[in-house]
């Protein structure tokens, strides 16, 4: 690191790097966002153009917010992503706190059971999971996807978790006992402070595929009330006709709240609490 | 009245026997340090009189309750850990107060022990720094603090010394001396390092392998060690031990002789080469091996041998010494490493 900031080179050459890919990983939404902005015409002949004076046009938008309900679509997928991010994270770091913390009988058994769920994708289970939401009457609720979702979410952050959690200092655990602290405050006042950079990058993790599934909307609750962003975004997209338009339109707002939460986490993300805990 | 006692108290893991059948009095007040190599259970013994983990059989009592069932923090002890193990997202007052919160303890008493236990320890200065701006020294009074403001009847040290430098590990030694002055409370002290517990101790508790090998005060282990391991292991430089072969005939197998115990002497029955030489100012330490008609009894490690002699004086590497030493200085010992008193 201080060998790199010494040789301008290296520097040049690092920041070049970086730059580019930047470049790369933005174009897409670069291309996505001003195309939003223009009219049908002006999007397939000069897709690569700013939206200037003449081709200029909120009908995208206009359409969106007119047709479909988009503020509930919208609101549907928040409730979802925000209520099984909650969940992941409460389960798999109270899961992580156990494994990591106790000795007990199938300890790395369960550990490993967990994270066989990493390498299964949960997709295989789709029959079955429908089966079970129909029986238990869940279809066409948010709870389905929500606990879908949590399933889906947890065994990797337990994985990831329950690796923060180890280096968290015994000492620092044994000192909270003898504080009188209980084992709920232990985790709550002193791990899992300590593991915020885990839990954001947990969070990021499991945010993005959660706000994009297209999926699990469309088989476990395709109903108007129920639908998500990214399945209400599927009206304006037809077998013959697609209103590109509308479907900027609504990709350009999707993008938004994504944002919003990427940037509350990606603060705790570099946010590292543990320096001085323990020598 | 007993501060602590341990009644043949066993700790296993598995099958791995970490302490076997320990028996411990401490009393009222006193200043006890547990001391043994590294590995010699004295830590797990520290961890099972605080309740951080459990007794496999016996039975361990503080002020003159069982307490084999009491969690850690109703057992009137306070914990102090080498890692120092300080919250770090709560600033010096926060971690000082925390258990005195959690006791339920009224805001005033908690401002005026904290207080208290700050003024002891110099901290007024930082109680609203987070632990990461503290130095190791002030963080290792920090985490003394905590312990104090409890009011525990007895102090747990966790070689607390160990992560800081020379220097302030001599500060913070003698800090640790005057607090016990001045409370008066019972501790106990886990060290590895033999010169904390013979300058600390009023009582000194030899461990290895899980075994209490030797307990008394500290001149009782070095004039009076019950065997070898002991000799051995307090006393700075370490005390020599040579073949018995030639130098008595009463069965012994080794004798030990403490560095300051040897003496120049022109008749004396032990000739030294001298490998190299240590002057102190007020010391000089020589380190030289055996040679003459002992050399070939005591090849290798045995054939080592250090003086301590007072004052400065003129030797060169490699010359020949004669060294004698008073016959009731020297330790005799078993083959198996018992000491065999004559």
């Amino acid at each position: 690191m201080s060998s790199a900031r010494k040789r301008p080179f290296n520097t040049l050459a690092m920041h070049g790097a970086l730059i580019l890919y930047t470049l790369i990983a933005l174009f897409p939404v670069f291309v996505i966002l001003i195309n939003s902005f223009k009219t049908r015409k002006k999007i397939f002949r000069e897709p690569l153009a700013l939206p200037d004076a003449e081709s200029f046009s909120l009908v995208g938008y206009q359409t969106v917010l007119k047709q479909g309900d988009f503020f509930l679509y919208f609101q549907n997928s928040l409730i979802v992503t925000v209520a099984s991010l909650a969940l992941v994270l409460l389960f798999g770091a109270m899961a992580a706190f156990a494994l990591s913390e106790y000795r007990f009988r199938g300890n790395l058994l369960m550990g490993l059971y967990l994270a066989l769920g990493i390498m299964i994708p949960i997709r295989i289970g789709t029959v079955a999971i429908l089966d079970l939401m129909v029986s238990t009457g869940l279809v066409n609720t948010l709870w389905a996807l929500i606990l879908v979702y949590t399933a889906q979410g947890l065994p990797l952050a337990v994985f990831i978790l329950s690796e923060f959690m180890r280096q968290v200092s015994n000492d620092l655990k044994d000192a909270a006992r003898i504080d009188g602290l209980s084992e709920y405050t232990i985790f709550g006042r002193i791990v899992l402070p300590l593991v915020r950079p885990a839990l954001a990058t947990v969070a990021v993790f499991n945010m993005i595929p959660i706000w994009n599934d297209l999926w699990f909307p469309l088989i476990l609750a395709p109903a108007e009330e129920v639908k998500t962003l990214t399945l209400g975004s599927q009206v304006f997209i037809g077998q013959f006709v697609t209103d590109w338009n509308a479907v900027l339109s609504a990709l350009s707002m999707a993008i938004l709240p994504v944002l919003l939460l990427y940037v509350i986490f990606s603060r705790q993300l570099i946010r590292g609490l543990t320096s001085g805990a323990v020598k | 009245m007993t501060a602590l006692s341990l009644n043949s108290v066993n700790k296993s893991f598995g099958p791995v026997e970490v302490l076997k059948d320990i028996n411990i009095e401490v009393e009222e007040g006193e200043f006890t340090v547990f001391v043994g190599p590294s590995g010699c259970g004295k830590s797990t013994l520290l961890r099972l009189i605080a309740g951080l983990e459990d007794a496999s059989s016996g039975e361990i009592t503080i002020g003159g309750d069982l307490v084999n069932h009491v969690p850690p923090s109703k057992r009137g002890i306070a914990m102090v850990f080498q890692s120092y193990a300080l919250y770090p997202h709560l600033n010096v007052r926060g971690n000082m107060s925390l258990a005195l919160k959690q006791e339920g303890q009224s805001k005033a008493v908690i401002e005026e022990r904290v207080a208290e236990a700050s003024r002891m320890l110099d901290l007024d200065a930082y109680l609203d720094r987070f632990p990461s701006e503290l130095s190791g020294g002030q963080r290792q009074r920090v985490a003394i603090g905590r312990a104090i403001v409890r009011q525990p009847k007895l102090f747990l040290f966790d070689e607390p010394l160990s992560n800081l430098d020379a220097a302030l590990r001599m500060n913070t030694r003698l800090e640790i001396a005057n607090l016990h002055q001045a409370l008066k409370t019972s501790m106990i002290y886990v060290t590895h390092d033999q010169t904390e517990a013979m300058t600390l101790a009023d009582k000194i508790v030899v461990l290895r392998d899980g075994r209490v090998e030797q307990v008394g005060s500290p001149m009782e282990l070095y004039n009076n060690p019950a065997n070898r391991f002991v000799a051995g292991f307090l006393g700075a430089p370490a005390m020599n031990f040579l073949p018995a072969g030639l130098l008595a005939d009463n069965g012994a197998s080794e004798i030990g002789i403490r560095p300051e115990d040897l003496r120049l002497d022109a008749d004396g029955p032990l000739t030294v080469q001298v490998k190299h030489v240590e002057r102190l100012g007020g010391d000089t330490n020589l380190i030289g091996r055996l040679s003459g008609p002992m050399a070939e009894a005591a090849q290798g490690e045995a054939g080592q041998i250090t003086v301590r002699l007072f004052g400065q004086h003129e030797i060169t590497l490699g010359q020949e010494l004669r060294l004698g030493y008073a016959a009731e200085k020297a330790f005799y010992f078993d083959s198996e490493g018992g000491r065999l008193k004559v």
